[in-house]
Order: C-alpha cells, then sequence, then structure tokens
C-alpha cells in the first residue's frame, strides 16, 4: 500500500463533510438492524486491522481514505452501486476532527457522482462510540 | 462471520466464555498477555522476558496524529528512564510495514517496534481506537490503561510511580 499520505495532510478533512450528511450512531444501527429491503450500502474506509477486531455487521472493508490505494479499493467498491444508493462511510480510528480517512472517502464518492453519501458521526472512536454502546459487531474479514 | 452483541460479549467474557471479543473488560490488575514477536529490526521480543521492568506498551498508527505527537516523547523517556528499568514497546496498528520503517527513524523511536495485528489487538482489550497505551509494572501486571489523546505529565507520573516499586 503506497505512503505517500501518511505524513501529509489529508486531502479532505472531516470538516468538509456538512453537519446534514452526518449519520449519528443510533441511527445506523436502527437502519442495519431493520428489515427494509433496501439497506445501505456501509463502507469502513479506515484501518484494515480495526475491522478485523470489529465491524458494523454487513459492512465491507473499503480501504483507508487516506491512502491513494484505499481510494482505488473504495472505487471498485461502489463501481457498480447506483449513484442515489444510501452509502454510509465509517473510520473511528482517532477522534471525528483527527480521522484523516473519512474526509477523503466522502469527498470521493461525491466526485464519483454519489448523491446519498452519508458519514457516521464518531465522537472518539469506534470501540467508545459504537461497540461500549452496545450497538452490534461482527468480527472477521 | 460472528455478529456479537455487546451485552452478550460482556456476559461471556465475564462467565470466562472462549469467544473472541470485540472490546473487552478492564484488564488492569491483570496479568498482560503474553506475546513473543519480531521487531523491525528482527530481534525477538519476549514480552516474559521484561518481567522485572516497567514495560509501557504502546499501540500506535503511522496515520495517527495524536500517536505522532506522543511517541518522541516516549523516546525521551527510554532515555531517560531506561537504566531505571523502563522498557517502551511500541506495537504498529499499520495495516502494511511499509510507512513504519519510515515513521520510526522520523519519529526516533529508540525502542523495539512490531507490527500488530487483530489478534494481539483483541487479547488488549480490542484496540478500536488509537493511541491505546498500558502501562505493565515489574509484576508483570497491567497497572493502567491511557486511550486516546492523553495527559503526557499524568502519564509519567505513573511510570515514575511504577519505576519506584521494586
Amino acid at each position: 500500500m503506497p505512503c505517500q499520505a501518511q505524513f501529509s495532510a489529508p486531502e479532505a478533512s472531516v470538516s468538509s463533510i456538512p453537519e446534514s450528511d452526518r449519520m449519528q450512531p443510533a441511527a445506523l444501527a436502527k437502519m442495519v438492524a431493520g428489515q427494509a429491503a433496501d439497506k445501505p450500502l456501509v463502507l469502513q474506509v479506515g484501518s484494515r486491522l480495526m475491522f478485523e477486531q470489529a465491524h458494523i455487521p454487513g459492512s465491507a472493508y473499503a480501504g483507508a481514505g487516506s491512502q491513494a490505494a484505499g481510494l482505488q479499493m473504495l472505487e471498485s467498491k461502489v463501481a457498480s452501486v447506483r449513484k442515489n444508493k444510501l452509502i454510509v462511510i465509517y473510520c473511528g480510528c482517532c477522534p471525528w476532527t483527527r480521522c484523516p480517512n473519512v474526509g477523503p472517502a466522502y469527498k470521493r464518492l461525491r466526485e464519483l457522482g454519489f448523491t446519498n453519501v452519508k458519514a457516521l458521526y464518531i465522537p472518539n472512536n469506534f470501540g467508545d462510540d459504537w461497540v461500549g454502546k452496545g450497538f452490534p459487531v461482527a468480527q472477521g474479514e | 462471520m460472528r455478529v456479537l452483541v455487546w451485552g452478550l460479549v460482556v456476559a461471556l467474557v465475564c462467565a470466562g466464555g472462549a469467544m473472541g471479543s470485540a472490546e473487552q473488560p478492564s484488564l488492569i490488575g491483570r496479568e498482560a498477555p503474553h506475546f513473543v514477536r519480531p521487531d523491525l529490526t528482527g530481534k525477538r521480543i519476549d514480552l516474559a522476558e521484561m518481567r522485572g521492568k516497567v514495560v509501557l506498551l504502546n499501540f500506535w498508527a503511522t496515520w495517527c496524529a495524536p500517536c505522532r505527537v506522543e511517541l518522541p516523547t516516549f523516546a525521551a523517556w527510554q532515555t531517560s528512564n531506561g537504566q531505571e528499568g523502563l522498557q517502551v514497546i511500541a506495537v504498529s496498528m499499520d495495516d502494511e510495514r511499509e510507512p513504519v520503517d519510515k515513521a520510526v527513524a522520523r519519529l526516533k523511536m529508540n525502542f523495539p517496534v512490531i507490527m500488530g495485528d487483530a489478534k494481539l489487538g483483541n487479547e488488549y482489550g480490542g484496540v478500536l481506537g488509537l493511541p491505546v497505551t498500558y502501562l505493565i509494572g515489574r509484576d508483570g501486571r497491567i497497572a493502567a490503561r491511557y486511550a486516546g489523546e492523553t495527559d503526557l505529565k499524568q502519564m509519567e507520573s505513573a511510570v515514575k510511580k511504577l519505576l519506584s516499586q521494586r
């Protein structure tokens, strides 16, 4: 995986995500648990190691948004997805304002023409704000 | 794929269940989970061989901004407190090794760096946010856990207190 972005400022920070495109964990948990036929596409855009430890059931790992290779993986994950599909991205590696991954992933999806992209608002980290609050968790690949 | 609910996880862990968990209850006071791993130089790092030292075990990643703030401080502590028995060990939670190699020199890391994985993360209670630091006393038991951006002065006080315990 290329590392040119490892120490550089993310090309887009979470501050570029409008508040209206942030989704609260409880709202996503309700959607994930629901019986709706058209569930959102939920993508983790952070660390693979953290995804393996714990992730949102039904979500897929889509590459680290801070890295070029991660954004390529993200593009491949959504290649056949319709443009108005609800896509929820999340990371939770770091506090929201420090997250290097969500902002670039959100920006790329918007650039690709997706019109219904939400970013899961994780104030502190995935452990505290999802797992620790009792929302459902899956492990493994 | 196992789908778990946190409450169920807690119940299983508390009951001594063998099922892995995403994030487990506190490890404070328990013996630190054992590991043997090569560091980036190929040297064998065996936590059991650290018994008698105070171990600062830091989970970090190159993309983690707060981690990059802490690591030079840990390097300074290693220099100033190494003779007293402090041993810093850094566990990278990066998915790939290449950026870690570059970061070690950049961040002046003068202590062993090993590559972590999901198994090690789970054994240490689930590393689901960075940084996470454990202080392990000379007796091999976990004395403290720090998650997220931490008051390093407070952590340093805890390190010195542990170093004073013979």
